[in-house]
């Protein structure tokens, strides 16, 4: 198991004395900011819907399963794309399955990238599949590093409410 | 010439039938080419035989002449002989022999004329010459040299008698012939030759006369010997022939040549030019037997032109070529036309195919742009439901909402156009499964509820008891049909009410009848009624458009389902009637009517009565059209009667199954709405002055097995109340109502306010034991307010069983008999999903999470595998679960394959099952819905094909996930566990 994504993101980002509000601001104005350049799509704020008093880390808890299942299937993507004959069943399987959990969580862009990586597959063009891997690549991260932010603020609002609580 | 052609390409196909048709040109000028050479001999082979017979005939005549004459001759020599020679002195001289010659001339035709030569051996030259008195003279005229013997002619027919003492041994011809004449005894002929004198060919016959008869086997020498003269005549063949041929018929066409063939190689002409040497021309030679053994003679016949060509052997030939050409072109065009008529075919083949892939591909078109404008929309209403979440002014909130409704509207307007589009492409079928008509109506109801109290209209529903309560057929179609016209009926609809009656067919004709039956007098009622009060029997008291609805059709519908339901017992059918039931549904308002002008295309699609109806009501005018469709696939009819400003009845029929009796209690329990039982056998009194409402208030509350009385005036009910028995006959003392049911009609605020006072005051006085509770019925929510403190509970209309349910148990403090929110009347899908186990298989993780977690959003218990096998190992029977989500790719085992797997093993436990529990119990089977990103027609397809019982995008949206999910919830029995 690699160690839970929040922590990592918790070093680069020590507590501020902020308050709930701004928080809470700060995180919208992040997500909206994601909706804007098309990082996300409506279906992310049906996950958001979903999570409730019930269950208060679903939106966390999704996104670090996709970040594992994503950063499992890239590598597997580059293993794959960097041999000399490239196995492109396997390839378009690793992708579709890229496809399906992007589009779960709503991530846009890296679903739209996957879809243009499954056309390259389907025409067994190795070149096309090479860039389209780094496409999804540079979405990825880029979603990444957003999802990390948002995360370690989703973190510090929950810790927020459990004070209030207690 | 209807040659096949084989399977030979198309070029070769052509080139053939060219080919064919050279040969048939071919072939028939061959033929008539045949035909005339054959005519041609034919007439040639009759000219011949013609040539053959006139020859013949001709030379046999010509022989016939000749023998005559020889005759003759012969007879003249044996009249010399007689007269000259045996007569001492001899009785002939010069005279005689000219004169009887001449008078026998006619004898001989053919002879020129005849002589007499006697034999002279040149002894006796001088004693001859001496008794003549003149000199033997050679044929040159000239004094005969000295020879052995002479032949002198001393005798002579006077046309010849310038052969007078010539000697005939002069001539070498007829030298020749004295010679062989007098060896043979013989007639014997010269070769032809010039005759003196008349200078014609001719020959000479001569005839030796002996002086003693020799016998027939006498030698030469001895005739020789015996020899006494010669008897010469000169035939002039020439003119013989010419006569003869003068005689007969035929004479122009043929030329007749006679020949003296006795030396073979050098034939001597007889008669006759010599014709050019013209070998083509027919001929015949016919031999002449002249009576000269010697010399052979014969004639040849020809024509004296070439035959000329018969017309006819033309004529047939051109003719018959001329039809073979004609049938050949007729073929040829035939078999042109068949071509083109092929080929023409061919493309509209292919047009065909064509049109059908448009046809595919306006559908797949169809499907997928509704699915991309229904996905944006999905947004597009997600986010607006958000926003009037949020704090809004009161005109954003107006904004937004009105933006909602649009977007509504517009998502069910997709969705119709969709229907029509399936329907037209034949795809849509209706589907079989068991379903409660009650509760779909019921949710009919439930969702027009809020518009029809906004207007103020009464919107009710009634079933009959006869209507069996599980019956077999589309749930979600019939509840379409149903939704459409009562959104019609309310759409259209200002005030009074909106009634939905569900009846057996057999049973509304039986009711029919009877009115018919009853006939005048109700009908001259009717009358009466309008033009009295304008209050009607029927449910607001209204009138409606179709009469046959009155309140008396409508009370012996009641008494008639009342009197079966007292027969077999318990509102259940019976069963021996087939199990087919035909329903007949009808949908009936008091709205603004259809204008007569437009009552005959409402059943087109985008028809609407006019154009401002558009205008001022909405709508596209397609659901109709649908809902038709709709009804002739459930094989029933849909129809209408209307009247402007009065109100519309849509009526329509369908024919569903009767549910086998084995899917019993358990089927019903699981289809319905679980109504609460805890209701039996309470009793309510029900005021309403209206019959056929108070029959509608009935049957609801009949569904929760409350036994009701109904009373006209809330007096007759404190009457009753107070122990005077004469104004309510069916109250019994001890067995009072525990509840008032007031219709807000009946309800008068200022009489009726103290009703509860009154009713305290009975118990006091310990008339009754417990006080009803009292329950007004509405229509308007704003009357709510108004009479809210003095009753103890308000229901607003429209009625529902569990509406009426909640109140009372809210009212009595029951509690809740089950947890069911059957307040808030709409099946959302928390109130479908609810408590469900539900079994989710994918094998992406995050997919997996997000579905359940939206699953659990409904309250839903959700399991989570990651492969298909997991997921037949889970689902092995007996299991728990209610549902599956099942992911269509996977690896290792696919959707459909699991789904294949798993229906398997539910027909194996299916089989088993009965032996051990009978048949009550509900047969294994789980609903899968696919998962899928795809959702087109091919996909649905498969799903359908493996067993699969519909499918749900990923991610889930929440109508496709209703929709998907209402669909098994209801119609699917669910195992108990």
């Amino acid at each position: 198991m690699p160690p839970p994504l929040c922590s990592r993101v918790l070093l680069s980002h020590p507590f501020s004395p902020m308050s709930l509000m701004a928080l809470r601001e700060q995180l919208n104005m992040l997500v909206n900011s994601m909706y804007i350049e098309g990082l996300l799509d409506q279906q992310f704020q049906q996950l958001q819907m979903l999570q409730d008093a019930s269950s208060p880390g679903f939106v966390a808890e999704v996104i670090t399963l996709f970040c594992e299942d994503a950063e499992r299937i890239l590598t597997e993507l580059t293993k794959l794309v960097d041999q000399a004959v490239v196995e492109f069943q396997k390839v378009d399987a690793y992708v579709h399955q890229l496809k399906g959990s992007s589009s779960s969580v709503g991530a846009q862009n890296v679903k739209l990238a996957c879809i243009q990586f499954r056309q390259f597959c389907e025409e067994n063009n190795k070149d096309g599949c090479l860039n389209a891997l780094n496409v999804v690549k540079h979405h990825y991260y880029l979603l990444r590093n957003k999802f990390d932010t948002m995360l370690q603020l989703e973190q510090r609002i929950q810790a927020y409410d459990s004070k209030q609580q207690n | 010439m209807g040659l096949k052609t084989g399977a030979g390409g198309e070029k070769r196909w052509w080139w053939n039938r060219n080919v064919i048709m050279v040969l048939w040109v071919m072939l028939s000028v061959g033929f008539c080419i045949g035909l005339h050479c054959h005519m041609r001999t034919e007439s040639m082979r009759k000219a011949e035989e013609t040539l053959t017979s006139m020859c013949e005939e001709r030379a046999r005549m010509l022989q016939e002449q000749f023998a005559v004459s020889v005759n003759h001759v012969h007879a003249l020599a044996i009249l010399v002989s007689t007269f000259h020679y045996q007569k001492s002195p001899p009785a002939l001289d010069q005279e005689t022999f000219a004169d009887y010659t001449a008078s026998t001339a006619f004898e001989r035709p053919l002879l020129n004329g005849v002589a007499y030569a006697q034999r002279v051996v040149h002894a006796e030259r001088q004693l001859f010459e001496n008794q003549q008195g003149w000199m033997i003279k050679t044929m040159k005229r000239d004094p005969s040299p000295v020879q052995d013997e002479y032949a002198p002619v001393i005798y002579s027919q006077e046309t010849v008698s310038y052969i007078e003492a010539l000697d005939m041994m002069s001539g070498e011809e007829d030298r020749e012939n004295i010679l062989r004449a007098r060896a043979t005894g013989k007639a014997v002929l010269t070769r032809p030759f010039r005759l003196l004198e008349s200078n014609h060919l001719g020959v000479v016959l001569t005839f030796p006369v002996y002086l003693l008869d020799l016998p027939d086997d006498a030698t030469a020498e001895e005739r020789v010997r015996a020899t006494a003269g010669y008897l010469g005549g000169a035939f002039d063949v020439e003119s013989l022939v010419e006569n003869l041929l003068r005689q007969l018929a035929g004479n122009q066409e043929i030329m007749v040549n006679v020949y003296d063939v006795t030396n073979a190689s050098e034939p001597l002409i007889m008669y006759g030019t010599n014709p050019p040497d013209d070998h083509m021309l027919l001929s015949h030679v016919s031999m002449l037997d002249f009576g000269d053994p010697f010399r052979k003679h014969q004639m040849k016949c020809r024509y004296r032109e070439k035959p000329p060509v018969s017309l006819s052997s033309i004529t047939t030939p051109s003719g018959i070529f001329v039809i073979c050409m004609l049938v050949g072109y007729i073929g040829y065009a035939a078999w042109s036309h068949y071509d083109n008529v092929k080929e023409d075919f061919r493309k509209m083949e292919e047009l065909k195919k064509q049109a059908e892939a448009a046809d595919v591909a306006k559908s797949q078109f169809l499907a997928t742009v509704s699915h991309e404008i229904r996905t944006p929309m999905n947004g597009v209403l997600g986010m607006l439901d958000m926003l009037l979440d949020t704090n809004l002014n009161l005109t954003q909130k107006d904004y937004a909402q009105t933006a909602q409704v649009c977007g509504r509207a517009l998502i069910s307007l997709i969705n119709e156009v969709l229907d029509r589009a399936k329907i037209e492409a034949g795809k849509l079928e209706i589907e079989s499964v068991p379903f409660d008509l009650r509760s779909i109506l019921d949710d009919v109801i439930s969702l027009f509820s809020a518009k029809s109290r906004e207007k103020g209209i009464e919107l009710a529903v009634y079933v009959s008891e006869r209507v069996p309560s599980i019956l077999m057929g589309d749930p979600g179609r019939f509840r379409q049909i149903i939704t459409n016209l009562v959104g019609n009926s309310v759409k259209f609809t200002e005030r009074g009410h909106v009634f939905v009656q569900v009846h057996l067919v057999e049973h509304v004709n039986m009711a029919m009848n009877a009115t018919a039956e009853t006939g005048l007098n109700g009908h001259v009622n009717e009358v009466n009624k309008k033009s009295a009060t304008t209050v009607f029997n029927t449910l607001s008291g209204l009138e409606v458009a179709d009469s046959r609805n009155t309140c008396e059709s409508f009370k012996l519908l009641l008494s008639h389902g009342a009197s079966l339901s007292c027969t077999f017992g318990g509102g259940s059918v019976p069963e021996s009637i087939a199990d087919k039931v035909t329903l007949m549904v009808s949908v009936e308002d008091t709205g603004i009517g259809i204008p007569v002008h437009a009552q005959d295309r409402v059943f087109t699609p985008f028809m609407q009565a006019d154009s401002s109806t558009s205008r001022n009501y909405g709508g596209t005018g397609i659901g109709l059209s649908i809902s038709k469709c709709l009804v002739e696939l459930m094989g029933g009819k849909i129809n209408f009667i209307s009247q402007p400003h009065v109100g519309s009845t849509f009526m329509f029929t369908a024919v569903l199954q009767k549910c086998g009796k084995s899917a019993g209690v358990d089927t019903k329990r699981s289809l319905s709405e679980v109504l609460p039982t805890c209701f039996r056998g309470m009793r309510v009194t029900l005021v309403d002055r209206r019959a056929v409402r108070a029959a509608v208030t009935k049957y609801h509350l009949q569904r929760l097995g409350i036994i009701i009385e109904d009373v006209s005036t809330v007096n007759e009910v404190l009457c009753a109340l107070s122990g005077q028995n004469d104004c309510l006959n069916s109250s019994q003392p001890g067995k009072q109502p525990s509840i008032l049911l007031i219709e807000k009609d009946s309800w008068d605020p200022k009489v009726d306010v103290h009703i509860q006072n009154q009713l305290l005051e009975y118990k006091e006085a310990g008339r009754i034991q417990v006080v009803p509770k009292v329950v007004l019925l509405l229509t308007i929510e704003s009357d709510k307010t108004r009479a809210g403190s003095h009753v103890d509970a308000i229901i607003v209309k429209p009625l529902r069983a569990s509406t009426i349910a909640t109140c009372f148990q809210q009212m009595l403090g029951m509690g809740k008999c089950q947890n069911k929110d059957t307040l808030s009347g709409s099946t959302s899908l928390r109130g479908l999903l609810d408590g469900k186990n539900i079994l989710v298989v994918d094998d992406n993780k995050v997919n997996l999470r997000v579905a359940a977690a939206a699953l659990k959003k409904y309250g839903a218990k959700v399991v989570c595998v990651e492969s298909g096998k997991s997921a037949l190992s889970l689902l092995q029977p007996p299991h728990k679960f209610d549902a599956c989500f099942m992911d269509v790719q996977m690896p290792e085992m696919d959707g459909f394959e699991a789904t294949r797997q798993i229906r398997l093993m539910e027909n194996k436990a299916n089989e088993e099952a009965p032996l051990e529990e009978g048949s009550v119990k509900a047969k294994w089977r789980l609903p899968i819905l696919a998962m899928t990103a795809d959702v087109i027609q091919a996909t649905h397809e498969e799903c359908v094909k493996c067993g699969m019982d519909g499918y749900v995008s990923k991610p889930f949206e929440e109508a496709q996930l209703y929709q998907a999910v209402a669909r098994f919830v209801v119609s699917q029995p669910i195992p108990d566990s």
